[in-house]
């Protein structure tokens, strides 16, 4: 089985699954598919959702960032205090994202310059902007915002449709653009595969790292800005434990963690399934733990299942000859 | 020096070296902290150190077999919380018997994460990523939010923290800090001189050579979850015996601090290199930090920003220090071919000598 037929084989599984899930949601519940709960489905985590498309793109790019959550809630907690000590909103926001950037490029410096595993950085990242986001607010809640930043967070802009999921539309577009369309989609590819290969070619591998780190970090600022509009207000603790949803939605997405597999269409199928699922068992009164339960399982059996299948066909196979 | 060189080996002057940072720290802290080399704060820093280093050595061994297990937080929980309870409900129960109960607790919980990595040949990462979730939301759902409280347990048990073993001096000497330290010493001694646990090494240096020159590299891989689930669980009753008080988040997010504890030490998270006694040294050193920066005066606030960029400076110059030593090895007489390659960390194809 080559490596195309087992990516396609995925996202078919993925879409059966997305169907089974739908027409389960939709004949035990009639507020399903009603256009409301649609958009709700999307709104309640979109952040998340935001953060997936860049966590896509580091974890083909062979690499893995922890630190994501912890840059929603830095960015959230400088853009809450600049506006608190005065600063005018625009001004706020702009400072929250250059944040982000900055906290990208620390992760930057170390991993693609100084060479070490990312994952060590970026779990240095998660407690440390973590830390710093509460010198910040310490344990205090700003909110008080403008109202067209609370508007724009909590009310549809087009239609039904809110900036935070029109954002999340237009970044997958591009997202997809730059994976399955550009010399640079390529080359995470490349680097993801085989970094020692890509090195030897020639490839600016630091080069294609940082670009990585420093988009997910200002990706991950972005969510956690539209996160704050979206709460009215901000904590400290803001965003907490995030990465790990997020790495779970990439991973069911059929993104293989050793870098260099799997595609955007996969993971936007793998987000509907749990965004799908999640909604279907709350309303059918399923507890959030329960739900975490499924997920867990569905993630394990999602690798699972196919490896079983392959060694049974495998088996029989040998049998014939 | 040739003859140093031949003796010892660049980790070995890595631990060196981070023992030299921690003896760094204590002093710096020391001529800030009125009263710090006080026994008061050995015993704080040992009794928060002991239950991480514990978890830390299994996480060391699945480390060396290149896999890691983030489900180590919730199985402490698990355990914390159930043998909690069994002793919370028969306050009779025998103290050896509930320590192994907790253990096998954890033990199982461990064969469930061995069994799916090994021979269902999915990711460590992917199945502990799982099963973080699913212990975690399975002690939630039979918990029926109860708690467990430290009046419902018996003496012997509320008690055994403050129990002085061998008092040398003011110095207490405390269970859990002899515990943890005995299961280093095990596990040091076992890792270094026992042929079966070298296998742990060859298995993350190479795992098709290991494969090829015949190791059950899968049993081997299940055995590193079982123990590491084992101590987890041994980890989860210390818990119970240092808090008392449990309720269904206990350990929430422990396994960050086991992580980093590891990273710290110096074994590399790419398998095949570290030891359990570097793995103990990088949570001593985080245990220190996070017990000594609030006694500076610094607010607490602070302190989370403060330990993230020292786990950096601790990895970075452990690197960058390791870089240098190993040229200085290669260049001076094994003459080895260790070019721009082999310096640098973070690449799973990097020569491990």
């Amino acid at each position: 089985m080559s490596a195309l037929d087992r990516l396609k084989g995925w996202e078919i599984m993925m879409l059966a699954l997305l169907c089974a899930i739908v027409a389960l949601n939709s004949i035990w519940s009639p507020y399903f598919l009603s256009v409301g709960n649609i958009v709700n489905l999307f709104q309640l985590s979109i952040e998340k959702s935001i953060v997936a498309l860049t966590m896509a793109l580091v974890i083909i790019g062979g690499e893995i960032d922890l630190s994501v959550a912890s840059v929603m809630g830095l960015a959230a907690c400088v853009m809450a205090w600049t506006f608190h000590e005065g600063a005018p909103m625009p001004l706020a926001i702009l400072l929250a994202l250059a944040a982000g950037v900055l906290a990208g490029l620390n992760n930057a410096f170390w991993i693609a310059r100084v060479g070490l595993p990312s994952l060590a950085v970026t779990l240095a990242g998660l407690i440390g902007y973590r830390g710093v986001a509460r010198i910040f607010l310490e344990d205090r809640a700003i909110g008080g915002f403008p109202d067209w930043f609370n508007t724009l967070g909590q009310q549809a802009l087009i239609g039904p449709l809110t900036a935070a999921i029109l954002i999340f539309f237009l970044l997958f577009i591009l997202f997809a653009i730059i994976l399955h369309g550009s010399a640079f989609g390529r080359l995470v590819y490349v680097v993801g595969s085989n970094v020692q290969a890509a090195r030897y070619s020639g490839v600016r591998v630091g080069l294609v790292k940082s670009a990585l780190f420093v988009g997910s970090a200002f990706v991950a600022a972005l969510a956690g800005i539209l996160y704050a509009a979206r709460l009215g207000s901000v904590r400290g603790d803001m965003a907490e434990g995030f990465e790990l949803d997020v790495i779970t939605a990439v991973l069911l997405g059929g993104v293989s963690i050793f870098g260099g597999k799997g595609n955007l269409v996969g993971v936007g199928l793998s987000l509907l399934v749990i965004l799908n699922l999640r909604n279907g068992m709350g309303l059918a009164d399923i507890t959030g733990n329960t739900q975490n339960n499924v997920i867990g399982g569905l993630l394990i059996l999602s690798v699972l299942i196919p490896n079983m299948w392959q060694d049974l066909r495998d088996k029989w196979k040998g049998r014939e000859t | 020096m040739n003859w140093l060189k031949r003796r010892v080996r660049p980790e070995q002057i890595r631990e060196l070296s981070l023992l030299v940072l921690i003896v760094a720290a204590i002093a710096i802290f020391g001529s800030f902290i009125d009263g710090y080399y006080s026994f008061r704060t050995f015993n704080r820093i040992a009794s928060s150190v002991a239950i991480i280093t514990v978890v830390a050595v299994g996480q060391t061994l699945v480390v060396l077999t290149r896999n890691i297990d983030l489900s180590v937080g919730s199985i402490v929980g698990f355990t914390a919380y159930f043998v909690g309870t069994l002793i919370a409900n028969h306050n009779g129960i025998n103290p050896l018997l509930a320590v192994v109960i907790a253990t096998a607790l954890g033990a199982a919980l461990g064969v469930v994460n061995g069994l799916i990595v090994a021979w269902g040949r999915v990711p460590a990462v992917v199945v502990t990523l799982g099963t973080l979730a699913i212990y975690r939301g399975v002690l939630v759902d039979l918990s029926g939010a109860k708690t467990v409280t430290t009046d419902s347990l018996p003496e012997w048990l509320t008690g055994l923290p403050l129990v002085n073993l061998t008092p040398i001096g003011n110095l207490d000497i405390r269970p859990l800090f002899v515990l943890a330290l005995v299961i280093v010493v095990i596990f040091q001694f076992g890792t270094t001189y026992l042929s079966f646990a070298r296998r742990f090494y060859a298995i993350g240096s190479n795992p098709e050579a290991a494969q090829l020159v015949g190791l059950p590299t899968k049993g081997i891989v299940f055995l590193a979850f079982v123990i590491c689930g084992a101590l987890a669980g041994l980890g989860g009753f210390m818990f119970l015996v240092r808090f008392g008080n449990i309720t269904v988040e206990a350990g929430r997010g422990l396994e960050l601090s086991v992580v980093a504890a590891v990273v710290v030490g110096g074994v590399n998270i790419f398998g095949g290199s570290g030891t359990v006694s570097g793995a103990m040294l990088g949570a001593v050193m985080i245990g220190t930090l996070e017990q000594s920066l609030f006694r500076l005066g610094i607010s607490e606030f602070w302190l989370d920003a403060v330990l993230g960029l020292l786990i950096l400076l601790a990895v970075g110059s452990d690197a960058v220090i390791l870089q240098r030593l190993r040229a200085l090895w290669g260049g001076a007489e094994l003459k080895l071919v260790t070019k721009k390659a082999g310096s640098v960390s973070g690449e799973q194809s990097a020569p491990r000598p």
